[in-house]
């Protein structure tokens, strides 16, 4: 505490406080706290449209919605999660973290990062308004309809009115995602403490760093098919319609060109953030690090030449559906290196297993089996009975939800004490776990038979076969649902600084600058950069 | 009585308790938790594949998460308090790169075999044409054996009756349910065994004989997945993809299949059914099918407005309400009811052509219904739901713009 008020003496810094704080902030702690909230808020407003799926897939029949209306669930759900939940989380992390595992005083571009946050929410209430006016609104006007992925024509000359809400919308999303990359690139390359070295450098920072790079990569390919769809849409082009010249498929190659690096920019971070809680808990240096950089190198590289694997069925030339399966299959290999290296540091170590490396280990375990049916998906002529099928629902969701999303959860675990200064509540937390681990599978192993059995992805309504596993899964995913509330209490508790103290560095196998300051983290750190041996 | 959610909750959890997985169906060898064998060649090949694939990947699965399960309970503070040193093993890690590597050389061999045979469409003896509509499939029977100008087309729309789909237990405008709100609280049929998965007109195959599927798209994608034949294909507008099917010779019956491809409100409601027959009784029946085709379009006119109003109401029941509502209240479509459009004089040689023609998202119906049809849906729309136009259009007056 001394040392904070000691740093605004010293600068004369004015601490802002009140509403000023946090919409003129330019502080990356601050900063980092709003996209936290957001993302999590996110969450669980993506959350509760998929509670909506899961009561009208609880049995046959359309008992609850118009299949209308289930389509803008799945649309919307599937955006509020990928853009709202899992990106922003990850650069509330980065924006928390980064300047304090590298040592400098904040992110480089302070006032970029508080326009990249604060455009946000502006793009999600956009996005969200046409939900709105969806459920309550006169006449019911569609919200997007057309699925996450907005294939067109679908969205093009049969997309709804708005259409262009969500266009701007992802305009917007796109904007403050390049900013957020450019502004950790700027700080990992200039801000880094005397004597960190790029292989000094924790492995979040370096996964960070990639996933940035991937960031500015893409993120102009998707502003750019969102504009083609929009002058598809209102200024007579015929980007997409085959009838005007153009072509439905161009739009998947491009979507799938930013679609599948989007992919790894939401679980790069993870790996970064569980190559820190293993060793931290096993009490040993994290196995091969050198390896594990060079494999994330090349899992991003990869990403840039597999994308039509997500579009097998729509009839590519053998010599071009033989390339992208061949190359899927080959991501397996760093991703593998990776999962080595995590069980090699926990081997022979001495582990114990806190909230954070419970978390760790379980993301190891469900992300792996999702990373196993992902194998399964590259081969292209069992794709051709999986694809579009709830056997990549379950897929993808083993990958994003047990991946990116437990993840998080670690992470937060992990740094809540060094952000509030408080230990998270030990009760709540193990409760949050273990309610999360048993029906986050009862929600999505079944997914794997049912898509199996031949049920398609984004059905409204299914044939009686499918009814015994559709029940238990949405079973699971209330349970889910509801297991939430356990961490929205942990996390409010931690916010009013309420349970045991936390210590500089509260878990005694922890490395890395950012234990070096005292919990909470004061306002302003590394204003004088430590040196690194 | 509708099963209720108790009730469901109940079956399911005994039947997952006692005997796994059954549900009573008559899909051909019904599997409910694996991928299907189907009845074809490939199909068999494909599942062969699959289950190589599932073996190897939860062999590697098992091997992991048993290290990993090991490391947790003899690598724990209290049974291995120092831990060891090592952080770098130059020999594991090219071993654990290299294996994987070969494994998947394993795997990369049979699927690429598959794929090749999948991708072989040549010497078909039957082509057909399907084409995807929102939300029905249309097939289009091109050449069987020297037969090169068969000229048999038709729809195939979703036979499970709407009262069977339509189970809302909501009154009220939480949730738009637009046409289904004057149902609420009724009490519904039992739901098939063939529940979302039957048709009106089955896409009918000979058994024996290689089937070549050119696949296409009228409005949006779609995707023609029959599981039993071993693979999907999307029907994209403006292109023409090729599948095929050989089902063997005694292996009739019928196949189901689902849309693949999010394709708007009805997705879910677009099923397929295949009939495979032997080919004897596939020439009688494509025979007979010439014949109807050949047949002058029926253009007996309706001997009173009520003639044609019967004849409406089942054709707008069974085409129209999907889009523009049970009551004409509009939904993706636009309203009729009290609308400008079905009641103004001025509008009536419109609203004959948007029928034959299409306009934007709103298909031609000049091919799908005759024109006895769509003169009495155009009928219908003018004196239904208190527009009360008086106007009777005669099947002449549409086939004049045809």
């Amino acid at each position: 505490m001394s040392t904070a008020a000691a740093a605004h003496d010293d600068h004369h810094h004015h601490a802002p406080t009140g509403l000023k704080r946090w919409l003129f902030s330019t502080n990356h702690k601050d900063i980092g706290t709003l996209y936290l909230w957001f993302s999590f808020i996110m969450f669980l407003v993506g959350g509760l449209l998929a509670m909506v799926i899961r009561t009208e897939l609880l049995e046959p029949g359309m008992q609850f919605v118009d299949p209308e209306f289930f389509n803008q669930m799945t649309t919307v759900h599937g955006l509020a999660m990928v853009f709202g939940a899992v990106m922003p989380g990850f650069v509330g992390f980065a924006n928390w973290m980064i300047p304090l595992m590298i040592g400098a005083p904040d992110m480089a571009l302070p006032r970029m990062n508080n326009w990249s946050f604060w455009i946000l929410p502006f793009a999600f209430l956009i996005l969200l308004s046409s939900v709105f006016m969806s459920a309550f609104g006169a006449g019911h006007p569609s919200a997007p309809n057309f699925g996450w992925t907005f294939y067109a024509p679908l969205s093009t000359e049969y997309g709804p009115a708005s259409t262009d809400l969500f266009i701007l919308s992802v305009h917007m999303m796109g904007i403050s995602s390049i900013m957020g990359a450019i502004n950790v690139i700027v700080t990992v390359f200039n801000l880094r403490a005397p004597g960190m070295t790029l292989m000094k450098m924790p492995l979040f920072v370096w996964t960070w760093l990639i996933t940035a790079f991937l960031l500015i990569a893409v993120m102009p390919v998707l502003a750019g098919a969102v504009t083609m769809m929009l002058t598809d849409r209102h200024f007579g082009t015929s980007f997409f319609s085959a009838a005007g010249g153009g072509d439905p498929v161009l739009f998947q190659h491009v979507f799938w060109f930013f679609g599948h690096p989007e992919v790894y920019i939401m679980i790069l971070p993870a790996f970064g953030i569980v190559s820190s809680i293993i060793p931290t808990f096993a009490r040993k240096q994290l196995f091969g690090y050198a390896s594990m950089v060079y494999a994330t190198a090349s899992i991003a590289l990869l990403s840039f030449v597999v994308w039509a694997h997500h579009m097998f069925t729509v009839g590519m030339p053998l010599a071009g559906t033989l390339f992208f399966m061949y190359m899927t299959m080959l991501i397996s290999v760093p991703t593998g290196v990776k999962v080595f290296n995590w069980v090699a540091t926990m081997w022979r170590g001495s582990m114990t297993f806190e909230l954070p490396m419970k978390w760790a280990i379980a993301f190891v375990i469900l992300f792996t089996c999702g990373g196993l049916s992902g194998l399964m998906l590259a081969i292209t002529p069992v794709d051709f009975q999986y694809h579009d099928t709830y056997f990549v629902v379950a897929h993808f969701h083993y990958v994003l939800v047990t991946g990116a999303v437990f993840s998080m959860f670690a992470a937060a675990y992990y740094w809540l004490p060094k952000w509030s200064g408080v230990m998270p509540n030990k009760l709540l937390g193990e409760l949050h776990f273990w309610s999360s681990l048993l029906s986050v599978n009862l929600l999505f192993f079944p997914m794997h038979f049912v898509g199996l059995a031949g049920m398609p992805r984004r059905y409204a309504d299914y044939a009686l076969q499918f009814a015994d596993y559709n029940f238990w899964i949405s079973i699971g995913g209330f349970w889910f649902g509801l297991s939430q509330l356990f961490f929205l209490a942990v996390c409010l508790l931690c916010a009013m600084k309420k349970g045991e103290k936390a210590a500089a560095r509260p878990w005694d196998g922890a490395e890395g600058l950012e234990w070096e300051v005292p919990s909470p983290a004061p306002f302003h750190t590394f204003e004088t950069p430590p040196v690194v041996k | 009585m509708q099963s209720t959610l108790f009730h469901r909750a109940a079956v399911g959890l005994i039947s997952l308790m006692i005997s796994g997985w059954t549900v009573a169906s008559d899909w051909t060898e019904r599997s409910d938790h694996n991928l299907r064998p189907g009845v074809t060649a490939v199909s068999q090949e494909v599942y062969d594949l699959h289950t190589t694939i599932l073996w190897i990947v939860t062999i590697i699965g098992l091997l992991v998460f048993g290290l990993i399960l090991i490391s947790m309970i003899r690598h724990r503070r209290s049974r291995h308090p120092n831990p060891a040193t090592f952080h770098e093993n130059v020999f594991l890690e090219v071993l654990w790169t290299v294996i994987p590597f070969v494994i998947l050389i394993a795997m990369a061999v049979p699927a690429t075999r598959v794929l090749i045979e999948l991708d072989d469409s040549s010497d078909a003896e039957l082509t057909v044409k399907v084409t995807g509509h929102r939300w029905k499939w249309e097939y289009e029977y091109l050449t069987y054996a020297d037969d090169n100008n068969i000229g048999v087309s038709f729809m195939s729309n979703i036979a499970t009756p709407p009262e069977q789909i339509n189970n809302p237990v909501l009154a009220g405008g939480l949730f738009p349910y637009g046409t289904a709100q004057d149902a609420v609280g009724n009490e519904f049929p039992e739901k098939g065994a063939n529940y979302n998965l039957e048709v009106d007109s089955p896409l009918v195959l000979p058994s024996g004989q290689k089937v070549r599927f050119l696949i296409t798209s009228a409005d949006v994608i779609h995707s023609f997945w029959v599981p039993d034949f071993g693979g999907k294909k999307d029907a994209i507008p403006g292109f023409v993809n090729e599948t095929w099917a050989k089902v063997p010779e005694g292996k009739e019956g019928t196949y189901y299949g689902q849309c693949a491809e999010l394709c708007g409100k009805n997705h879910a409601f677009m099923p397929i059914e295949a009939k495979v027959v032997s080919q004897a009784e596939f020439a009688d029946w494509l025979a007979q099918k010439k014949e109807e085709a050949a047949a002058a379009p029926d253009l007996t006119p309706f001997a009173d407005l009520d003639e044609a109003m019967e004849l409406g109401q089942q054709t707008y029941a069974g085409n129209c309400a999907v889009c523009h509502g049970n009551n004409g209240e509009g939904g993706v479509g636009l309203p009729f009811a009290g609308s400008d459009f079905a009641t103004k004089k001025e509008h009536l040689e419109e609203h004959i052509h948007v029928l034959v023609e299409g306009r934007g998202a709103m298909p031609a119906f000049a091919a799908q219904l005759s024109p006895r049809q769509i003169a009495s849906v155009i009928t219908y729309e003018r004196n239904a739901w208190g527009n009360e136009t008086g106007d009777l259009i005669q099947p002449e007056d549409v086939y004049e713009q045809e």
